[in-house]
């Protein structure tokens, strides 16, 4: 296929999107690493300088992707898959510690994360493995092995410790619900999370009222018809309720208070003013701040350089995971919700692409890469704005950081090269 | 329908977003957050307060530095506390005390730790300071006097309290305000416009820079001096007379209104409340509850007016016609109120309005009132026709002088006395004692001096005030610069003034004549009673003056009230008189009449009522 061919079908809405993103992102790096002393966009000492030079390596990595032919990356996924696992072992011997987590190769002019790579390696994978003939996703064993390829990465990852890149891989599943696993296991998984939300606010007498509540009012509300299934019923109450009180169990035995500080937080918990002002100014602080920070932007933003918290540094951590108070404070909410439509738009558009693959394994890389980029997106926002406890992952295209620019912008790429090659695939 | 999953979340999800952030941006925005920002400081530029000059152009308030020992508490390092608290002048004790009290208040923001260092303290801690870390020296602006005299007219500033800071947003904690006197009055003009500069901070509390480039900071605006009319001379002659003695006195320029001086006895030296023994002074005077230092009695003190008070019956009476300059009034020792006699010390015999005056001869003024009543068909309507002329001379209301406090003494009219007998149970009888100005009537001595200065001006006043100019500018407020007039016409003042003449000449104050200065005066005794272990009693009486001089073309008018300084002549006469000679002549002829002044104290007398002893009031020996 010729270069013409792919400028002439790539999708340019999503590439549109994607430089915007970019571009907007980069202007918030900019002005939260920005001093007066050093006013020049270009210089690469600079962080924001750095990220331009990041930028510009995503455009070629851009280019080498499209020129690739587009069955290179499923044919080799398997390979990219292990070299991923390889390089994620490398890392607890070669690797080079930042801020107390050994997630990164000294590469000399800059460090490479190998867990950035990973995701596209194990997006890759699973598409490949679930796309193949002799795979049937209805088949336990199979989705098995899948869920296998979403955890090993991840349970490598884990030490680093970077929990958070992590969980990003889980994210993955909703490849396997696309492709006919049960909603079953997706609605066993949301009710676990409710009941354990609700067990830490409201204690687990309130969880267990409050489902035999809804089993009395499920049984008067039935048709006379339906015969009641006492025995799975009462089962399932005994077993909510159990998992309840492990609940408590768990959050008071077995988590250290720091994680109980960063839930009491989130679920507003703490009622004693004295100690949430303690918890703000340890634990909470960088959410505190942030959410300090986009408040303080109103409606209109204080402007392109003039959000006084960015420029007083009181949001940590502001031009990586944080990078989206810049955003809330010199944009204010007109730039707050113009990110959110911006994600909103690239999100359904890909939705909208992936859905229109002919071939199974560019449809589910298509998802895997909506996937990937959902949770980031939804984790990282929701933790800047204060509705989702901190968990630290960057705002893909948004977040200063090489190797996150890098893969991510592989990661997308990749999927337009596969949808512009989608009439050529078998069926 | 699962491909309809995975949009609809990515939907929620967006819209859960926009209605947080609408929360927040929105709903929770306060557009004041400038303040509030704590990546933001206001550095504040103080400028100078404005001095304070007399008439003359006399300074009498200018200002000094002082020093403060400021601490920023989460900045303090481990130190040397022994060395410290030496260079100091404190206990560790006492260190450790405040520091924690710092800290309460706020770890990052500067508290002081010592108040105004001494110049001495200062040269030696300023060298050392760099060594302790978390502390610094910050000068401060603080009043100096060339007075020792005006206290309560000039009044004090200190410290701004959180009722200050929730009425007025100009202020920050840790400003000073005026707070009484002219300090308080003239406020906005003294302490002008500071200026403020807004600091980008970063999360360490370091400066980085100015906020926009410095684009809100404003300039301070200097503070603008003022010129009093008060005469320093008189006013500090006025206090050295006080010597000893309670009681107010207040000197008009009637051509004018403006305040001479204004004195209340017992005073303090306006230093005290400056410096580091400031709160310990302020609270010695504070809780002087008898002598009561910080009570301004020219202004505040609400006692009868005594005998000065029947020049205005006579006036009232003389534009009412019911009387004329000749009009004759038999004194019997007294007069009689139905069958009870209340006494007079005239003499007896028959009084005319000049005699009547400068014998002070109660019979003929008793008299005089009732014709004043006896005009009207009834009590109520006679009683509001006296009223609306004595209210006409600033009596029994606010007089609207430039001062913060003042009281608005008593004519006491139709709703008064209702009020206190019942309706329409009393009578002219029971209110005949108005007549010498005694019962009811009340009156400040700056009233008193007002009406003085009123009849020196034959029938109008000008609003008594403090204020003369303001940088080089004379005022031009017409409540001050408009004359007010009386009900009295013009050519009813000349026989009262001349009666009041020759209360010098041959009258009750004979002993007080100042060769060369022809003054117009009316003496007044006035009874007074007080509660001891819940008994009326009566103490010494009042002893009260007014005068104006020169006759003819007055400059000064005065009104001297000394408590329990007994007959009018005798404190209250002989201080009038000297300060008349001393602003007029410059210099005192009479120095027995000085010395006597300066030494005779009253101590004895205020000691009576406490003594807890039966004691004995108006002594003749002095």
């Amino acid at each position: 296929m010729s270069g013409k061919s792919v400028l002439k079908q790539i999708d340019w809405f999503s590439v549109l999107l994607y430089f915007l993103l970019v571009g907007i992102g980069w202007l918030n790096i900019y002005s939260s690493t920005f001093s007066e002393n050093n006013p020049s966009m270009f210089d690469f000492g600079q962080l924001y300088g750095k990220q331009l030079l990041f930028i510009g390596v995503s455009v070629v990595a851009i280019i080498v992707i499209l020129a690739l032919e587009a069955n290179f990356y499923e044919r080799f996924s398997g390979l990219l898959y292990i070299i991923a696992l390889l390089l994620l072992l490398g890392l607890f011997v070669f690797g080079k510690t930042i801020a107390g987590a050994t997630s990164w190769y000294n590469m000399g002019f800059f460090n490479l994360q190998p867990s950035e790579f990973a995701k596209v390696a194990t997006a890759l994978a699973m598409a490949k493995y679930l796309s193949d003939i002799q795979t049937d996703i209805k088949r336990r064993k199979d989705q098995l092995y899948a869920f296998l390829i979403i955890l090993i990465p991840a349970l490598l990852i884990i030490p680093q410790p970077d929990p958070g890149s992590a969980l990003v891989f889980f994210a993955l599943i909703f490849v396997l619900f696309r492709e006919g696993v049960p909603l079953f296991y997706l609605g066993i998984g949301l009710i676990a999370i409710l009941i354990f939300i609700t067990t830490l606010m409201f204690g687990t007498i309130w969880v267990g009222i409050f489902l035999a509540l809804i089993i009395v009012l499920f049984l008067l509300l039935k048709r006379a018809s339906f015969k009641v299934p006492v025995l799975p019923l009462i089962s399932i109450f005994v077993l909510a309720v159990a998992f309840s009180l492990s609940v408590n169990f768990v959050f008071n035995s077995v988590f250290e208070q720091r994680h109980r500080d960063r839930f009491s937080l989130w679920l507003r918990l703490e009622k004693d003013p004295k100690k949430l002002e303690e918890i703000r100014k340890t634990i909470g602080y960088n959410t505190y701040q942030s959410e300090k920070a986009i408040e303080s932007g109103g409606f209109f933003g204080k402007g392109f350089l003039e959000g006084t918290r960015t420029k007083g540094n009181f949001v940590p951590e502001q031009h990586t995971d944080y990078i989206f108070s810049t955003v809330g404070e010199e944009w204010g909410f007109l730039g707050t919700s113009a990110v959110i439509i911006l994600f909103t738009i690239l999100l359904l558009r890909l939705v909208h692409l992936a859905e229109r693959q002919r071939g199974a394994f560019s449809r589910m890389y298509g998802y895997g890469v909506i996937s990937i980029l959902l949770i980031h997106y939804f984790i990282n926002v929701g933790m800047v704005i204060g509705i989702l406890p901190t968990i630290g992952i960057p705002l893909p295209f948004f977040s200063y950081g090489g190797s996150g620019l890098l893969f991510f912008t592989a990661l997308l790429f990749i999927f337009l090269k596969l949808d512009v090659n989608r009439l050529n695939e078998r069926f | 329908m699962k491909k309809f999953l995975l949009s609809s979340i990515i939907v929620i999800i967006g819209i859960t977003f926009i209605g947080r952030l609408s929360y927040l941006q929105i709903f929770s925005f306060s557009p004041n957050q400038v303040f509030e920002d704590p990546a933001i400081k206001a550095i504040y530029d103080y400028p100078e307060r404005g001095y304070i000059y007399d008439r003359n152009g006399e300074l009498m308030v200018a200002n000094q530095p002082a020093y403060d020992v400021m601490v920023i508490p989460r900045e303090v390092k481990p130190l040397d506390t022994l060395e410290f608290c030496g260079l100091l002048g404190i206990d560790k004790e006492i260190l450790i005390k405040k520091l924690n009290k710092a800290r309460r208040y706020s770890p990052r923001l500067p508290s002081v730790l010592v108040h105004q260092l001494s110049k001495e303290d200062y040269a030696s801690l300023q060298e050392k300071m760099r060594k302790y870390k978390g502390f610094y020296i910050q000068k401060r602006s603080l009043r100096y006097y060339t007075t020792n005299s005006g206290a309560n007219v000039l009044g004090y500033i200190s410290e701004v309290n959180e009722g200050d800071l929730a009425k007025n947003p100009y202020y920050v904690a840790g400003e000073l305000t005026g707070r009484t006197g002219i300090e308080k009055q003239y406020e906005e003009i003294l302490r002008g416009r500071k200026g403020v500069k807004y600091i980008q901070k970063d999360r360490f509390n370091r400066d980085i820079g100015p906020y926009k480039n410095g684009i809100l900071d404003t300039l301070p605006e200097q503070g603008k001096e003022i010129r009093v009319t008060l005469d320093k001379i008189l006013q500090e002659y006025g206090e050295k007379l006080m010597h000893g003695k309670r009681g107010g006195i207040v000197a008009i320029e009637p051509s004018s209104g403006e305040i001479l001086a204004l004195i209340s006895g017992p005073s303090y030296d306006p230093a005290l409340l400056v410096g580091r023994e400031r709160s310990k002074n302020y609270s010695e005077l504070h809780y002087d509850s008898i002598s009561r230092p910080t009570w301004d009695r020219s202004i505040l003190a609400e006692p009868s007016p005594g005998s000065p008070f029947k020049t205005l019956n006579a006036l009232v009476a003389l534009q009412e016609g019911v009387i004329s300059e000749q009009t004759t009034i038999r004194c019997y020792n007294g007069f009689y109120v139905g069958n009870k006699k209340r006494g007079c010390h005239c003499g007896g015999g028959l009084r005319n309005m000049n005699s009547g005056i400068f014998k002070s001869c109660n019979a003929y003024f008793a008299g005089t009132f009732r014709k004043i009543y006896d005009k009207y068909s009834t009590t109520d309507e006679g009683m509001d026709v006296w009223e609306k002329h004595m209210k006409s001379f600033g009596l029994g209301q606010f007089l609207g002088y430039d001062l913060p406090t003042g009281r608005p003494g008593r004519i006491p009219n139709k709703a008064y006395y209702d009020r206190v007998y019942g309706d329409n149970r009393w009578s002219s009888s029971f209110i005949i004692s108005n007549s010498i100005g005694q019962g009811e009537v009340a009156t400040t001595p700056i009233q008193l001096a007002n009406m003085t200065a009123a009849i020196a001006n034959r029938g109008h006043y000008f609003t008594p005030h403090i204020i003369k100019k303001v940088n080089e500018d004379d005022i031009t407020i017409p409540e001050f610069t408009d004359p007010k007039y009386t009900t009295i016409d013009k050519q009813h003042f000349d026989p009262v003034i001349k009666g009041m003449a020759n209360v010098y000449k041959k009258g009750t104050a004979r002993w007080l004549q100042v060769k060369g200065i022809e003054i117009a005066g009316k003496t007044g005794t006035v009874e007074n009673y007080t509660k001891i272990d819940g008994e009326r009693t009566q103490l010494t009486d009042h002893s009260v003056f007014v005068a104006f001089a020169p006759v003819d073309n007055p400059e000064i008018a005065i009104a001297v009230y000394i408590e329990n300084g007994y007959y009018g002549s005798r404190y209250a006469g002989h201080i009038a008189s000297l300060l008349i000679e001393k602003y007029l002549k410059g210099e005192i002829t009479r120095k027995d009449l000085e010395k006597r002044m300066l030494e005779k104290s009253l101590e004895h007398e205020y000691a009576k009522p406490y003594s807890g002893e039966p004691f004995k009031i108006n002594e003749y020996v002095w």
